[in-house]
């Protein structure tokens, strides 16, 4: 049951994380993003990380896809006219993540320490919920804070940027 | 039941698309698209870790709390990064990271 809602969304996951990269009208690039978001949130469900795959739906698929259709619509994007790919660059990248892949694969599958199976936890029904914000109120209530600063200063910065004139 | 090994690879290949669409892509904002695969492919793994490595039978959730603050950091830069594009696009009138030489050595 598991492996085969692990098998159907890491599937989708890649499947819609390669059409973003292949299509080329960015409505569609943004559509396919916000369904990889989706099917990601999805296995993280599958790994009981409910409340990060509920903000993962929250936060990505809702906040930022709508900013990414916005800016695509604000801009009047349209359908990218394909240029000649330059040879050098192409082969470069294709090289490089064809020894990340290579890399990766060979380390994951060597070790045994990744080949085990979910292990059982000691309680039966985590209180998801309640455990992460235990965790996050008791040992990174500064982190916590900081990170408020950061959005603080974040949304000060595009308020600046998007001004009309720099000064 | 999946291993570890199935979601360390999902996440690596999920990776590999995103570092693929920020090489091979020259439209500004899919570049800023593929971050952001990237960003998810590295928060898969440590969702994975957390669920695979209990302490005693118990989870620990720190990787989720990182998850959580990734996740934030990530939304901010998403601001910031589409502000950028826009002031870009009005001083430029283009998306095209060719056309965007004027730093290039």
């Amino acid at each position: 049951m598991l492996l085969s809602a692990f098998w159907f969304f890491a599937t989708l996951t890649i499947a819609f994380g390669i059409s973003v990269i292949l299509l080329r009208n960015p409505v569609s690039c943004a559509m396919s993003l916000a369904m990889c978001f989706i099917s990601l949130a999805a296995l993280f469900i599958t790994l009981d990380a409910t409340l990060i795959g509920i903000m993962q739906i929250l936060v990505y698929a809702g906040a930022v896809m709508v900013l990414f259709l916005f800016i695509i619509m604000l801009l009047d994007l349209r359908t990218e006219k394909s240029r000649r790919l330059n040879f050098g660059t192409t082969l470069g990248g294709v090289l490089v993540i064809a020894a990340f892949l290579s890399m990766l694969t060979q380390i994951v599958l060597s070790n045994p320490q990744f080949a085990q199976t979910i292990p059982t936890l000691a309680l039966p029904t985590p209180d998801n919920v309640k455990m992460i914000g235990m965790t996050l109120f008791h040992s990174y209530a500064l982190p916590f804070e900081a990170i408020g600063v950061l959005l603080l200063s974040a949304t000060v910065g595009v308020i600046v940027l998007s001004r009309r004139t720099l000064r | 039941m999946p291993t570890l090994a199935n979601y360390l690879l999902a996440s690596g290949i999920l990776f590999a698309v995103g570092l693929g669409g920020v090489m091979l892509r020259r439209s500004i904002i899919i570049i800023f698209m593929s971050l952001e695969i990237m960003l998810n492919a590295a928060n898969l793994a440590l969702i994975a870790f957390s669920r695979y490595g209990l302490v005693s039978g118990h989870q620990v959730f720190d990787a989720q709390i990182l998850v959580f603050f990734i996740i934030t950091v990530a939304a901010a830069e998403v601001a910031v990064g589409l502000a950028i594009i826009v002031s870009l696009y009005r001083a430029r009138q283009t998306t095209h990271v060719e056309d965007l030489d004027t730093l290039k050595f």
